[in-house]
Order: structure tokens, then sequence, then C-alpha cells
């Protein structure tokens, strides 16, 4: 029984310093992003080695939520960039974003898309009532753009008619699949959504005023050893470069992203 | 198509399964001798694999975080489970105990206690016997059981991105890649994935209904 209790605990020693040791003359940085980020930041990281060569970003991508809980945890963390400002105000009250660098950095507005080959007159929120459209894919209550487009509809006062024709998904990728296959003739998503396929075509945008902003929040995390190199980075992402490719993703810039 | 992920994946799979089988082989043992408190301890062990696999990752980021229990410890000695390899192969290990645990304890109670007995009467150290007698005529059972440890620790989704992040490159697993992939709306990139784990996963399980056959023919001289 010994030998095997030995046996666990080399193993364990053996994995442990795999990890150290690092090369201590780049500087790292660990950038928390919302899943929906994934694909732009990776191109931002791409384009930052160009403007800082010493900083190495490690992307750490999953929901704002579960990001959230990583950083209350303690997990090696230098920005935070949030989906939502719910998780960000919960990081704030607990003193663990650098409050003076928090900033809106992103918008993403809500849209009403078609399939790309669609040749249905749909061409505002208000069509989806109409009897041309026998089914609607929207998020389901649980989902924020399911949220945002309940919001939509309550403001143009048709939710009631909207719902009962509504196919509800689970999360916004669901809603995105049923346009892209024609299996509803029209959905609900987000514009970064919008933009990340050639086979769905956005016929209109969420009527001003008529639903909460969609904002990306993103800040210094307090515990970082790196503030200025995260602060800089931070600058970055609201700079020039980085603005045209979140704007080929499908994002517009917050207006006070910049300041 | 980066590789990475398949690399990351048996990086975190293989140590992660030979923890488990370690550890599994080890605690199944003791628990068949742990008297009153069996019940209890059978309990706790199996359930990393009731519950879900995001719980069994926040229990781990509470105990290894930072501000947690061991993490803070871990810290103080300038170590870091969370965010890195060791923590993915730590989540793994954490979800594929409970199979590893269950087939060996299964494997432990089939066999005969006479040959135990003798062992005994022969006067053969305890160790001896469990290496020489226990082990070998319990191999089949174990074996499958480390098989499908192995299979859930390549799989493993839900504790992995909370302990150790879904980081491409570092921690990212051919699961989270699929995760990623299919939140990056790149389906093409999320099938690759798809179909290269569901052929290892296959293989392995082969392997398992393989084993599982010599068990059943194992089995059946033992009675006849």
């Amino acid at each position: 029984m010994k030998k095997l209790a030995v046996c666990a605990l080399s193993l364990l020693l053996a994995l442990a310093p795999t990890g150290l040791g690092r090369a201590a003359e780049e500087t790292e940085l660990y950038v928390l992003a919302a899943a929906s980020l994934t694909d732009v930041m990776a191109q931002i990281g791409e384009a930052y080695r160009e403007t800082a060569p010493d900083v190495r970003l490690t992307f750490v991508f999953d929901s704002s939520g579960t990001l959230q809980s990583q950083i209350e945890a303690g997990a090696p963390a230098d920005i935070f960039v949030s989906a939502a400002q719910k998780q960000m105000n919960a990081l704030e009250e607990e003193g663990l974003i650098v409050k003076e660098s928090r900033r809106d950095l992103l918008v993403n507005s809500v849209v009403l898309i078609v399939p790309a080959d669609s040749e249905a007159a749909i061409s505002s929120f208000e069509d989806v009532e109409d009897e041309k459209v026998k089914m609607v894919a929207i998020g389901d209550e649980s989902v924020p753009v399911g949220q945002y487009t309940q919001a939509i509809y309550e403001h143009l006062g048709l939710w009631e008619a909207v719902k009962a024709k509504a196919n509800l998904g689970s999360n916004v990728r669901a809603v995105l699949a049923w346009v892209e296959s024609g299996d509803v003739d029209c959905g609900v998503v987000y514009a970064t959504d919008a933009a990340s396929t050639d086979r769905v075509r956005v016929v209109a945008q969420a009527p001003e005023g008529s639903h909460q902003p969609v904002i990306y929040p993103a800040a210094v995390v307090a515990a970082t050893q790196r503030a200025e190199a995260a602060q800089a980075f931070l600058s970055y992402l609201a700079g020039p470069e980085a603005r045209a490719l979140f704007e080929a993703a499908g994002f517009t810039m917050a207006e006070s992203a910049a300041e | 198509m980066n590789l990475s992920p398949l690399v990351i994946s048996f990086q975190v799979a293989i140590p992660a399964g030979l923890l488990t089988f370690v550890l599994g082989v080890w605690a199944a043992h003791a628990v068949t001798r742990a008297g009153r408190l069996q019940n209890l301890w059978d309990g706790l062990l199996t359930l990393p694999m009731v519950l879900p696999p995001t719980v069994v990752g926040y229990f781990l980021l509470l105990i290894f975080g930072k501000n947690g229990l061991l993490g803070g410890l871990l810290y103080r000695a300038g170590l870091s489970v969370v965010f890195t390899t060791q923590g993915a192969v730590i989540a793994a290990t954490a979800v594929s105990f409970p199979l590893m645990y269950r087939a060996a304890r299964g494997a432990f109670e089939q066999l005969d206690e006479n040959l135990i007995s003798a062992g005994r009467t022969l006067g053969l150290k305890e160790s001896t016997i469990f290496f020489r007698v226990v082990m070998p005529g319990c191999w089949p059972g174990i074996a499958a059981g480390a098989l499908l440890a192995f299979a859930r620790a390549l799989g493993e989704y839900g504790a992995t991105s909370m302990l150790a992040g879904n980081i491409p490159g570092k921690t990212q697993t051919m699961s989270l890649a699929v995760a990623s992939a299919v939140a990056g709306n790149n389906r093409a990139l999320a099938s690759h994935w798809v179909a290269v784990i569901m052929g290892i996963s296959l293989i392995t399980m082969l392997a398992l209904n393989i084993l599982t056959g010599l068990q059943r023919r194992a089995l059946g001289k033992a009675t006849n």
C-alpha cells in the first residue's frame, strides 16, 4: 500500500514544476475576455506583437460570469473584458478591479437577420408580426439576447404576437444556426453573430432606444503585478488599430472608449 | 489546423489517467477495508461522477485559487495551478477518478477471498498479496476502469474550463477547442475536432470492450 501512496506522491511532484521557470525578459499579461471576443481578440493579440514585442498576451475565454468567479478566486488576471456590466459592477464593488481604469469599450447591436438567399420581404422588426413570417427564432428568456429581444418587442407593443410564432433558442448560436439553415424565416441576434457568417443577411437594426445598450466594459484587475503593461494594452484596445479589427467583427466602439 | 489542442489533450489525459489509476486503485483497496465508514467514503469518492463537472470545477477553483485554502499555501510556495496545464490535470483527475475507483472496487469485491486467505496462511506480506495475488486476479476489471477513466479525462470540459481556463496553446484541450469554435461560429474547425475526438474515443471504447470480453472469459473459467 505504501508503494502506491509513494507512487501517487511522486507523480504529483513530477507534474508540479513543469509550469515554472518561465523566461523573465517577457512580460506576460493574462487577458480574461468574454467568449464572444474569441476570434477578434486573437487577431488583436497578433497585431499587438508589433506594437509591444516584449509583451506576451495569454487569453482566457469563457462566459463573463465564469471569468468573474475565476478573478474572485484569485486566478492570475491582468485585464478583464466582460460582455455585460453586471459582472464588472460586482468586481468593482468587491474592489477587485482598478476603478479608474474601467471604461466602456465596445457596443454590440441587436439586429434582425434573414437567410442570405431569402426572398421574403422582411425589412424591419415590425414586419415579424406580419403573416409573411411563419416562424421567428429568438433567444429564450435565460439568454441575454432573448431578454433584449423581448424588450424590443415590448417597446413596439408586439411582444404577444411575436411570442406566438417564436422558436426559442437556448443560446444565440442556436438562433443563428436556425436562420442559416433556413428553418425559420428570420431571427434576432447580435450584429457580431451576423458578421461571423455569409449565410445570413442583416435587414434591420433594433429601433433606437428600444432596449438597454449592449456594452462590453474593460478594466485592469486590481491584483495585477504589471499594472503599467496592463494599462498600455487597455489603451491599445481602445485605439485605432484595435478599432479596425473590432469593427470588422461587427462591433461598434463605445463613445467613451478612447477617453 | 493548429494541432496544439490534440497535444495538450494528451499532455493532460496521460498524467491524469496515471494519477487516477494509482489513486483510484488505492482508494478502492482502502475503502474495501474501511469497515463501518465504508458507505460514507464510497459516497464521497463517487460524488465527482454525479455532480455536474462545472460544480466540481467551481469547488476546485475555490480550493486551488490564490484565495483558497490549498491554493494560498501553493501560492506562497511559488506554485499556481489555476490557468495551467497542472490545473487541467487536476480537473481531469477529479472527474475521472470515480470511474477508476468504482471499477477497481467492483473487481476487488469479485475476487475470491480464499485466495487472499491462502496467501496469509502461507505467511506472505500484505503488500506481496496485493501485488502478486489481488492485482493479477483483478487486472481485466481494473484495466477496463483505467481505459474508461482515461477516455473521460480526454473528453473533460466543464471542470477544466473552470480551473485551467480556456487558453489557446496552453490549456485549450480538444473539448475546449470545440466549445470555442462553436462560440466563434467556426463550424469547419468544430467539426474537425469533433471527428478527431470521436475517433479517439471510439478506439478507446473498442479496447474497453475487448478487455471486458477478456474479463468475462476469465470469470467464466474461474467458475467452471
